[in-house]
């Protein structure tokens, strides 16, 4: 058997990786292209305390694009990561203000209550066959209207915990390095980026959820018990969700029941920018990262450049069709 | 994988001693094909398989067999019943009724996979593989080897055992590469390798070959010599008939969802097969007679794109039927899409009706009086999500157009028309196209483009996955068009075809066209020289 004609040219080497390398490295360079710009054309931009406000600014959004990067690789899409969000700092409120529990507990319930709604996101869509875009949508109002019902639509504050501040605006990294003046909030959404792209691409679950983006009737044939993993990607973006929901609580030092509608638009932005695929299969969380880290670096530059605060949002719009752009062109060349 | 180790021991302690039995012998050779059939013993039986979808009944009382070590072919026209059966062999469909017999003990097949632990594998008519992960992680797909607790997978055992089933069929394909990046051919042996990994002693596979070139289809054959000594029992679902001849033990054939019959493949002349297959005997003319006239009507001169198309010049006349042949992979595609404004060209001039004019997209090539069939119609011919009556006249909705209102009863009528004239299997019109047999979605967009009336014809392996009956009666209707003095270009990987229909033949080999061939002298060997004749050796 000589299978040398078989075909030379193709199978080796994967096209696809190095366009999704290439990608990443796209979204880098633009950012340090950004951060370069800035730098030169806006004083007081490459300050300290500046490059901190900007982490902070990064940490919510963030986090809450890996949140959606394990949807959107999966297949799927999630609106009501915003509200979620929202719901999660309110119940983190009720436990720790209103019962007065001890912080792991509220920490616990939060994430909890994020990943049980995520959860039920995916069972509409896995069992009752909803379409993501619609079932998310109204979870995005349910979790909007339960958030102002718990807590009467009235901001719950967190000044009887005063270790809450612990889960963002403090800095426990700089007590030992005190040059490092990074914020908790910002090292949580370090850790949840390393552990989500962990098992995203090396454990049994990671792996499901791209079959699952990739070609979801293969998976079915190949005895893949579908709906539970799309039940449990749902989980955990809602759990991660969670995440999100404590570190802006304890921004904020108090948990807004009006915020978080709009958050989900800024973190599928995030997860676009960085190059995962809308139409599944596709996709890194270090990409998000560094999209999450580009539209705050955008936000923040204008500012201190005296741009009007408006424009940011217009540039992020063209940001998102440029970064797209740039992945068809790309894989068009592969 | 564990789960198999413990069904399948005290399967084979039970109703049958001969199936656990591997032959074990050196390569290929009739000699170890028939030990094993000697050996083979019936693995998989079905006895009386009734299924009915809405508005179908696809099979009726349905009898088969197949013994260890054999390949069986299963034929019969399109929408016979022969996937649906299969899908029903390996727990994809649930029948109505009938029973399902392993090493003969009746079992249930509640899904693919009750089927695989079983050792019961399908390959599909349409390809099932994710395209965005590894070779190694489809095959394992769901069975990963964990390490750490058994969250991780452990990705150096996966390409371990991907590799070593991979030199088991004496394959070289890296196991690390992805499969979206791989041509058919590789993806299908991906699936095999699969279907071995859950160490199969059934595999059906459903029109393998359609989409392959010579070589590969060769190398498939090997691979497949190689697991039938092995023990390995295949049913192997075609519409080529010399394919049957060449590899099959035995041919079941199917008719409108009944058995008709099975004979030894060796001694039924192939005759017999097509008339059990048809119900009647096929009287159709082996060459083409006829000739275009003069009068031009497309001409191509000094067309290039990149190293796909190297100075193509062509034309055609009214009248005229031109086959295109050459190998895979020879340009002969790439050709008709740059005619067709589908890929832009980087230099060459196009000729219609004596007037230069340049192509920019397919629908000016349309505005022009040109269609295209094209040879993937999944993704480029069909709106599988669409009636048969809205796919048929897709291409012509402006004809059927009044006031700014769709005139439904006349597309109704035009596709009751195309659905007759072609055959088409359906329930009605409008039917969803993704529930009609391969073959009978083929014929959905033939219809399309014979209904456009378009003055040149460009059609890509139009008779793929087509049974020999509508091929004929495809073959008729082009000629039929030829007659009418439209302009057709038929380019077919399938020697026979472009012998048997074209007027006149231009080989491609490398980009380049090698030669042009009277059709109703030229013959296989002819094309075959001209289709290898590469640029360095000549
Ligand atoms: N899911 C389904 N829903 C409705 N009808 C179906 C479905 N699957 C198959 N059919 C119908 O059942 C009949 C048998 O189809 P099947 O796919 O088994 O044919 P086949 O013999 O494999 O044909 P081909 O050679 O064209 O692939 C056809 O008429 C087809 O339209
Ligand atoms: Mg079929």
């Amino acid at each position: 058997m000589t299978d040398t004609t078989v075909d030379g040219a193709q199978g080796a080497k994967p096209g696809f990786l190095t366009t999704a390398a290439l990608q990443k490295a796209v979204a880098f360079v633009v950012l340090v292209a950004l951060l370069g710009f800035f730098s030169l054309f806006a004083p007081n931009f490459a300050t300290g305390s500046n490059m901190v406000g900007i982490m902070q600014a990064t940490a919510v959004n963030g986090v809450l694009g890996v949140a959606v990067t394990f949807v959107i690789i999966s297949g799927g899409i999630d609106l009501s990561v915003g509200t979620m969000m929202t719901l999660t700092a309110v119940v983190a409120g009720i436990v720790l203000t209103n019962l007065g529990m001890p912080l792991p507990l509220g920490i616990l319930a939060a994430i909890a209550a994020g990943a049980f709604m995520g959860a039920v996101s995916g069972f509409t869509i896995a069992e009752l066959k909803i379409p993501p875009f619609i079932a998310t949508l109204g979870m995005m109002q349910i979790a909007r209207g339960l958030a102002l019902v718990f807590s009467e639509a009235k901001p719950i504050y967190f000044n009887d915990t005063p270790s809450y501040q612990l889960l963002s605006p403090v800095s426990s990294i700089s007590a030992i390095f005190p040059s490092i003046e990074i914020p908790n909030g910002v090292m949580i959404m370090f850790v949840v980026a390393i552990l989500s792209s962990i098992v995203l691409t090396r454990t049994i679950v990671g792996r499901m959820i791209f079959a699952l983006g990739s070609n979801e009737e293969a998976a079915r044939l190949s005895g893949i018990k579908v709906n539970r993993w799309k039940i449990l990607t749902y989980a955990i973006c809602g759990g991660i969700s969670g995440i999100a929901g404590l570190i802006v609580s304890s921004r904020l030092n108090s948990a807004q029941p009006a915020l978080g509608l709009g958050y989900e638009l800024d973190a599928i932005a995030a997860v676009v920018i960085g190059g995962t695929s809308l139409s599944g299969g596709r996709g890194t969380v270090t990409g998000t990262i560094i999209g999450a880290f580009i539209m705050s670096v955008l936000t923040n530059g204008l500012r201190v450049m005296g741009v009007q605060e408006e424009w940011k949002i217009v540039v992020t719009g063209v940001i998102i069709i440029v970064a797209v752009f740039i992945d068809i062109f790309l894989r068009k060349k592969s | 994988m564990s789960v198999q180790t413990r069904i399948l021991p005290t399967r084979f302690g039970g109703a049958s001693k001969g199936t656990a039995k591997r032959v074990d012998a050196g390569k290929g050779g009739k000699t170890v094909a028939q030990a094993a059939k000697a050996a083979g013993q019936s693995v998989v039986e079905l006895r009386g398989i009734e299924k009915s979808f809405p508005g179908v009944r696809a099979l009726q009382d349905v009898g088969f067999d197949l013994r260890a070590g054999e390949v069986h072919a299963l034929m019969g026209e399109n929408g016979a019943g022969k996937s649906t059966l299969m899908k029903i062999m390996t727990g994809v469909y649930q029948p109505d009724a009938g029973e399902i017999l392993v090493d003969g003990k009746a079992v249930t097949l509640r899904d693919p996979q009750a089927a695989q632990a079983l050792g019961i594998s399908i390959i599909h008519q349409e390809l099932f593989l994710m395209n965005h992960l590894s070779a190694a992680q489809n095959i394992f797909i769901g069975r990963e080897p964990r390490r750490g607790f058994g969250i991780f997978v452990d990705e150096a055992k996966l390409k371990r055992d991907a590799a070593a089933i991979f030199r088991r069929m004496k394959v070289d394909i890296d196991p690390a590469a992805e499969v979206g990046a791989m041509t058919v051919a590789r993806q299908q042996l991906v699936e095999i390798a699969k279907a071995l990994s859950y160490d199969a002693r059934v595999l059906v596979m459903d029109e393998p070959t359609s989409a392959l070139n010579e070589t590969e289809v060769e190398h498939l054959f090997a691979v497949i010599e190689d697991l039938k000594a092995h023990g390995v029992g295949i049913v192997y679902i075609t519409h080529k008939m010399d394919e049957v001849k060449r590899i099959a033990d035995r041919v079941t054939v199917m008719r409108d969802g009944q058995y008709i019959d099975t004979l030894p493949a060796a001694s039924t002349p192939m005759s017999t097969i097509i008339q059990l297959m048809v119900g009647r005997e096929l009287a159709d003319q082996h060459r083409a007679t006829g000739h275009g006239t003069t009068e031009e009507v497309l001409r191509v001169t000094g067309l290039n794109r990149g190293k796909a198309i190297r100075n193509v010049s062509l034309s055609l006349h009214r009248g005229e039927i031109l086959g295109i042949a050459g190998l895979m992979g020879a340009g002969r595609t790439e050709v008709a899409r740059a005619i067709f404004g589908a890929d832009p060209i980087d230099s060459g001039e196009i000729h219609i009706h004596g007037k230069a004019c340049r192509i920019g997209s397919p629908a000016d090539a349309v505005a022009r009086g040109i269609a295209y069939l094209s040879e993937d119609r999944k993704h480029f011919g069909l709106v599988t999500g669409m009636s048969v009556r809205d796919n048929v006249t897709m291409a012509s909705w402006g004809r059927f157009m009044q006031g700014g209102f769709m005139q439904d009863a006349a597309l109704g009528k035009v596709a009751e028309e195309y659905v007759r004239k072609l055959k088409v299997k359906t329930p009605h019109i409008h039917q969803e196209t993704r529930l009609l047999s391969g073959g009978n979605q083929q014929k959905v967009v033939i219809s399309k483009w014979l209904l456009r009336d378009c003055d040149i014809l460009i059609f890509d392996e139009p008779t793929r996955g087509i049974d020999v009956g509508a091929k004929a009666e495809i073959y008729r209707l082009l000629e039929e068009l030829a007659a009418q003095g439209k302009a057709v270009i038929v380019i077919s990987s399938e020697l026979p075809e472009v012998l048997r229909l074209s007027h006149r033949i231009a080989v491609m080999c490398e980009g380049r066209i090698t030669g042009e061939l009277d059709g109703r002298t030229a013959t296989q060997e002819d094309i075959m020289t001209l289709a290898t004749q590469r640029a360095n050796a000549a």
